[in-house]
């Protein structure tokens, strides 16, 4: 190539458009008024292409769950605004025009450098309400996407620089708390207007046509990257099976059941044998779905750069007849966190069938959705999101992590003490749940307990978890890890909800208390080849107790050490 | 004689400074980490020092933070409140990666030397259940059973009120008085219960370890002589004496960078410049701090290594591992990358043929001819073949580059590595680097400066006459100090200026008895006071100067909304009309700081650093190749002690001194100015 770029403008620029996108995140949380944006990091930013959405660059901190969603989210902008111009900032959280569930908005803004249409800035941040017929947005018991929230298309939220006021009070007054939801706002918008700035001075730097030829080269790179892995899987089709336990509606089983195909450096990831769409709201957009197999094979080659290049080499048979490509008015809550964490589970399973110098035995597998609303007689009304870790697998290299964040996501629990200090809670324990992962050469990570009281008012609570019937699975001998038990005492009774991890609008008055036990991970690898010295550290550790380490590891511990019982 | 020590991994800095002569010496030697005094002892005495003649001995060390990277602090006890004692363990619920799901955690308490007792105090500061003492006694005895050395008592929202941990403290210490117990509110009393626990903990963990070396150190020293208290240096960047340092030795996990980073404080406040962009670049990493108007820009904590934070203030210093033995390869992507992995100092660069293979900055700095062959600080001459060699080998012929362009090309991602730590630190702040003079330490970083200076829109590049022992040079010199911080947490409106000012009036008291206990003389005591505020709902916060006098609550409103739009971008006029919106939000008054700063005494750096009459020209050494702006030149080499106050040289020209090498190229010109500093511009 002729015009081929220098190799050091090449690592100067795509160090350079991190940095943009890094800014951005950075000015982001640091102004958000959510704490699962700011403290928690549900959030993300990027650049993108003007013509065809592709992704340029996203922020290296960014929630991994927006990797690919994101350049849906600009094609409908695209699609759908006929008379973009500077100053523009659109919103749009439908999950059917590149969304993800109501919950996570996007701003999008179209960048011109001289006059010019250049590319598209947007970011994505989770708002812990969006309306809706229970505070935080997780209904259940929802049939349709009318009853989850405000659905917002692509708006103008500012038109050449000028706010649509209209637009902004239709949307707090459509909110609860909407203090709040503003503040958020301010930082979103903020955020995009830091990433066009830092942007401008890299452009200016290099000027339009090398930075752009650069990020063509980078594109390819990340493809030719991205293939060479491929490559060196084995030629040939890998099944792999899991499922969600319900749709919150109807007790029934929904299978993500996947044929992936390696055929030289591309891979076909066929789904088409799923599960039919499901009344509740354990639905998948196409693009949260397609999002779940790139982080699933990122988690796997993760020094594959992101851009449009890395996605090239597959190709997607899922078709509207399965639950992961639902039409509207499906209702879709449970696809950003637990459909997308599934559809990385089965990615993963079958990757190890075909690597195994790279497998991983299941990781926990849900994030359990907690949203929490009422109204606290001390400081008011208040809506709280949070959502739950759990154990890692087992894996090639380690034992599983203890409380790993979701899969998809990078985002930290807020503390505790901030929870105290912001609503009517206090907290009876966080803790290891014991016993909670699978046996194995490397044993899976524990999953965690995570146990409050309601202090003052009445609440409503909802809670959209999974991997209360399914296990997550372990490899190679390893046995799977616990299951995830939810169990609320309300009024001194104990309540568990029939469909276990998911329910909605649960009453909780002062002194209710609600307890989440999340899944551990599973095992790798044989049990019984563990070494009895690592056995016995576990023991002493109170990682599972006497009766493990003898069935499932094989080793009969010294009294000094262990626990007596059962997990 | 005022003796500052830097006591490293490697090497072990010394600066002697002699107010009465007005004289600076500098010396460096080989650290010996099983026996830190062996190599204090050693340094002394290749400066003909006697340690009996020292008025005061201020060091940094690295105690703190080795014994926790290198695991072999002491064995610890956590007791905590029931129901909580893994919140350690659990961290905030993260990964050591982004992409891929390996690695584990080890806490610095495992989880059976962590007990449980019965207590709860609520946010608001209430006792909601009462401590139960039989609980903690028969917890603590099983701890001491256990051997333990410290134990660390982390109860949940003991910030709010910190009855129930300071009990348990004293109960333990009636009990065990040989037992070390840190109350995590007294460490850190702030919300965010495994940040302050963890902040503990790192105390704990190391109070043992950092007790006996000062205790074995000191009492060297008295051996020899010495009757003065030994000071330790913070990461604050001022210094404490032995009884606050065995109380508190968290307080000394950045001690030598901190020290470094007063020490170009102060020297180039003395050239008149108050605004620094400081790069350290050694030999595996590099660390970026910032000076605004004469004072170093704070940060409240950092990560030590995955899932062990440390919540203090301390001088923000950023760190990537970008040092001249930054590995430099081609990944498998096909693009050139430099570092994080460094070729150490074991087996080290291609060129010092200890068996390297692995080009590094140092070896395209020695193919460029930029460094002298023949000058190295570990003795013996650079292979610079050799590197020739491996840079052609494994950069050159694959990216289809000149062996030159390679090493260039080396060099340039190098520096934009250092770049955008400085935006990062910079710009992303709020700052705009073209405000701000680009100080230059550490091995490795002056060879930098004139590519940075293109690159970051610096105007003045600051190299100080001794480089490589800067952080000596900042213990010789550094104040008595101590930080205070108490949470309010309330609304400002639900607030009266009195309670305000009492709160920071107590903690300047504080502050002042700190001060009047430590055996140091002092010419003045100087106190800062701060705010940090947010908008009503935020978790982040923004911190702001309070004025010392009076205070009036909507004065701190107006200034935090200012503040706040300042550091957001209001004068980038990007809030579009939304920031009146934040006008009608209720602001939080969260937390109040007091700096209280005992000044010893004032140096003139000008009147301490050696100077040479004679002119420019008896200090070229000599020319040799130099490859500048894509061709091999005859390049001048100067001798910097050779150089005079005033002296101007015109790049290209390469400087050569005992522990640095500057490189000017054709872009730049520097001048000696009256503190001995080189002062480099753009032409």
């Amino acid at each position: 190539m002729a015009d081929r770029i220098d190799p050091l403008t090449l690592a100067v620029i795509r160090g350079s458009l991190e940095q943009v996108a890094d800014e951005m995140d950075a000015t982001l949380e640091r102004m958000a008024f959510s704490p699962v944006i700011s403290d928690g990091f549900d959030r993300a930013s990027g650049i993108y292409d003007k013509e065809n959405g592709e992704v340029i660059i996203q922020g290296p901190r960014g929630l991994p769950n927006f990797i690919y969603v994101m350049e849906h989210t600009v094609r409908s902008v695209i699609g759908r605004i006929t008379d973009i111009a500077p100053g523009d900032v659109y919103i749009v959280n439908d999950p059917y025009l590149g969304g993800t569930h109501l919950m996570d908005v996007k701003m999008v803004k179209p960048y011109f450098h001289r006059g010019e249409l250049t590319a598209f800035l947007a970011n994505s941040g989770h708002w812990p309400d969006i309306g809706g017929r229970v505070p935080g947005g997780f209904s259940t018991h929802a049939t349709e996407i009318y009853q989850e929230g405000l659905r917002l298309p692509p708006l103008a939220l500012f038109k050449r620089g000028t706010l649509n006021q209209e637009v902004l009070d239709i949307i707090l007054h459509n909110v609860r708390v909407p203090r709040e939801r503003q503040g958020d706002i301010i930082a979103q918008v903020t955020s995009l207007h830091a990433g066009a700035e830092k942007l401008t001075q890299l452009i200016d730097r290099h000027g339009r046509d090398t930075l752009f030829r650069a990020i063509d080269e980078l594109s390819d790179r990340s493809e030719r990257l991205m293939r060479a892995h491929i490559e060196a899987i084995p030629d040939g089709a890998y099944t792999f099976q899991e499922h969600i336990d319900s749709d919150g509606i109807d007790w029934t089983p929904l299978t993500i059941d996947l044929r992936l195909t390696i055929d030289g450096s591309s891979v076909h990831v066929d789904l088409s044998n799923s599960s039919p769409p499901c009344r509740g709201p354990l639905n998948s957009v196409l693009s949260t779905t397609m999002a779940g197999v790139f982080i699933g094979f990122k988690h796997v080659f993760p020094d594959v750069p992101i851009n449009a290049g890395c996605f090239r080499p597959f190709t997607f048979d899922i078709p509207p007849t399965t639950f992961l490509n639902a039409q509207e008015p499906r209702p879709v809550s449970g696809c950003a966190a637990e459909v997308c964490q599934r559809m990385i589970d089965v990615i993963l399973g079958a990757l190890g069938q075909a690597l195994p110098e790279k497998a991983y035995a299941g990781p926990m597998g849900t994030v359990t959705n907690l949203a929490v609303g009422g109204n606290d007689p001390l400081r008011g009304y208040y809506v709280f999101y949070s959502f739950i870790g759990g154990g890692y697998g087992g894996n090639h290299l380690t034992d599983g992590l203890i409380n790993g964040n979701p899969t998809l996501a990078v985002a930290r629990t807020q503390a505790l003490e901030i929870f105290e200090s912001h609503y009517p809670v206090l907290f009876r324990q966080y803790a290891i749940r014991e016993g909670s992962g699978g046996a194995g050469l490397r044993r899976g990570g524990l999953g965690v307990v995570f146990e409050f009281e309601l202090r003052r008012g009445d609440a409503s609570a909802s809670l959209l978890g999974d991997r209360g019937r399914f296990q997550p699975f372990g490899v190679f001998g390893g046995k799977p890890a616990r299951t995830a038990r939810h169990t609320f005492m309300l009024g001194g009774r104990e309540y568990t909800p029939e469909h276990l991890t998911k329910d909605e609008g649960v009453s909780m008055s002062a002194g209710d208390v609600l307890r989440l036990e999340t899944p551990g991970g599973g095992g790798f690898g044989d049990p019984r080849k563990r070494s009895p010295d690592l056995v016995a550290e576990d023991l002493k550790l109170g990682y599972y107790h006497r009766q493990t380490a003898e069935e499932e590891y094989g080793v009969v511990p010294s009294d000094r050490n262990s626990k007596t019982g059962s997990d | 004689m005022i003796g500052g020590f830097d006591i490293g991994g490697t090497y072990t800095d010394i600066v002697i400074l002699d107010p009465a002569s007005k004289t600076l010496r500098t010396g460096k030697v080989g650290s010996t980490p099983g026996d830190p005094s062996e190599g204090f002892l050693e340094g002394l005495m290749s400066l003909a020092v006697d340690p009996a003649d020292l008025q005061l001995v201020i060091h940094g060390t690295t105690v703190a933070t080795n014994a926790i990277l290198e695991r072999n602090g002491c064995k610890c006890g956590l007791i905590a409140t029931k129901g909580f004692r893994d919140i350690l363990e659990l961290r905030r619920r993260d990964r050591p990666h982004l992409y891929g799901l390996t690695g584990d955690y080890r806490p610095l308490i495992p989880r059976y030397q962590r007990l449980e007792v019965t207590e709860r105090i609520s946010a608001e500061g209430e006792v909601v259940t009462p401590l139960n003492e039989d609980e903690l006694i028969s917890a603590a005895e099983r701890l001491v059973a256990e051997e333990v050395e410290a134990v660390v008592v982390s109860f949940l929202n003991s910030y709010a009120n910190p009855a129930h941990e300071h009990r348990a403290r004293t109960l333990l210490q009636q009990r065990w008085p040989d037992l070390f117990v840190v109350a995590s509110s007294e460490v850190l009393a702030l919300f965010r219960e495994f940040e302050r626990t963890s902040t503990a903990v790192v105390n704990a963990y190391v109070q043992p370890v950092m007790s006996r070396y000062l205790t074995r150190l000191h009492g060297y020293l008295s051996e020899k002589g010495y009757d003065r208290d030994l000071l330790v240096m913070q990461s604050n960047g001022g210094t404490v004496g032995t009884v606050s340092a065995r109380e508190r030795p968290v307080n000394t996990v950045l001690s030598g960078p901190a020290a470094g980073v007063i020490a170009a404080a102060e020297i180039a406040m003395e050239s008149g410049f108050h605004n620094l962009i400081n790069y350290d670049m050694g030999g595996t990493s590099l660390d970026v701090s910032l000076v605004v108007e004469g004072k170093p820009v704070f940060s409240s904590g950092r990560e030590i290594e995955f899932g062990i934070p440390v919540m203090l203030s301390m001088i923000d210093i950023q760190t990537v591992g970008a040092g001249g033995g930054s590995i430099a390869r081609i990944d498998e992507g096909g693009i050139l990358q430099v570092g994080p992995k460094s070729a150490g100092a074991e087996p080290g660069p291609i060129c010092y043929g200890r068996g390297g293979e692995d080009p590094t900055v140092t070896d395209a700095q020695a193919v460029l001819g930029r460094i002298n062959p023949y000058y190295r600080i570990a003795g013996g001459s650079l292979d610079v073949e050799r590197a020739r060699q491996g840079i052609a080998k494994v950069l050159g012929q694959p990216l289809g580059l000149s062996t030159e362009a390679a090493a260039e090309a080396v060099l340039a991602v190098a520096a934009n590595r250092t770049i955008g730590s400085i935006r990062r630190i910079s710009i992303d702040r709020g700052y705009d680097p073209r405000d701000f003079a680009l100080f230059s330490f550490g091995g490795a970083g002056p060879l930098f400066i004139s590519h940075l200076l293109r690159e970051t829109g610096a105007q003045i590049g600051l190299v100080p006459y001794y480089p490589g022992v800067l952080s000596a040079w900042g213990c010789a010199i550094a104040n008595l100090q101590r930080d205070y911080v108490a949470m309010v947490n309330r609304r400002l409106t639900d607030l009266t200026s009195d309670e305000v000012i009492a709160q920071l009036e107590a903690q300047q008291a504080e502050g002042e008895h700190f001060l009047n206990q430590e055996k140091v003389a002092l010419s003045r005591i100087h106190v800062l006071r701060e705010a940090e505020l947010s908008y009503e709902g935020q978790t982040h916060q923004l911190r702001i100067g309070l004025p010392a006098g009076g205070l009036s609550l909507p004065g701190i409103r107006a200034a935090f909304h200012d503040a706040y739009l300042e550091r957001f971008g209001a004068s980038r006029d990007q809030f579009c009309g939304l920031d009146t919106l934040l006008e009608e939000l209720p602001v939080r008054l969260m937390n109040l700081r007091t700096t209280v700063i005992g000044i010893r005494a004032e140096y003139a750096m000008r009147d301490l650093m050696p100077s040479c009459q004679d002119p420019p020209a008896s200090a070229l050494k000599g020319t040799r190749p130099v490859w500048s702006a894509g061709e091999w030149i005859e390049c001048p080499t100067y001798e910097r002690a050779g150089l005079s106050r005033g002296a101007e040289l015109e790049g290209p020209a390469v400087i050569e001194q005992h522990d640095t090498t500057v490189w000017l190229d054709d872009s730049t010109r520097a001048q000696v100015d009256a503190t001995g500093n080189l002062v480099v511009r753009l032409l």
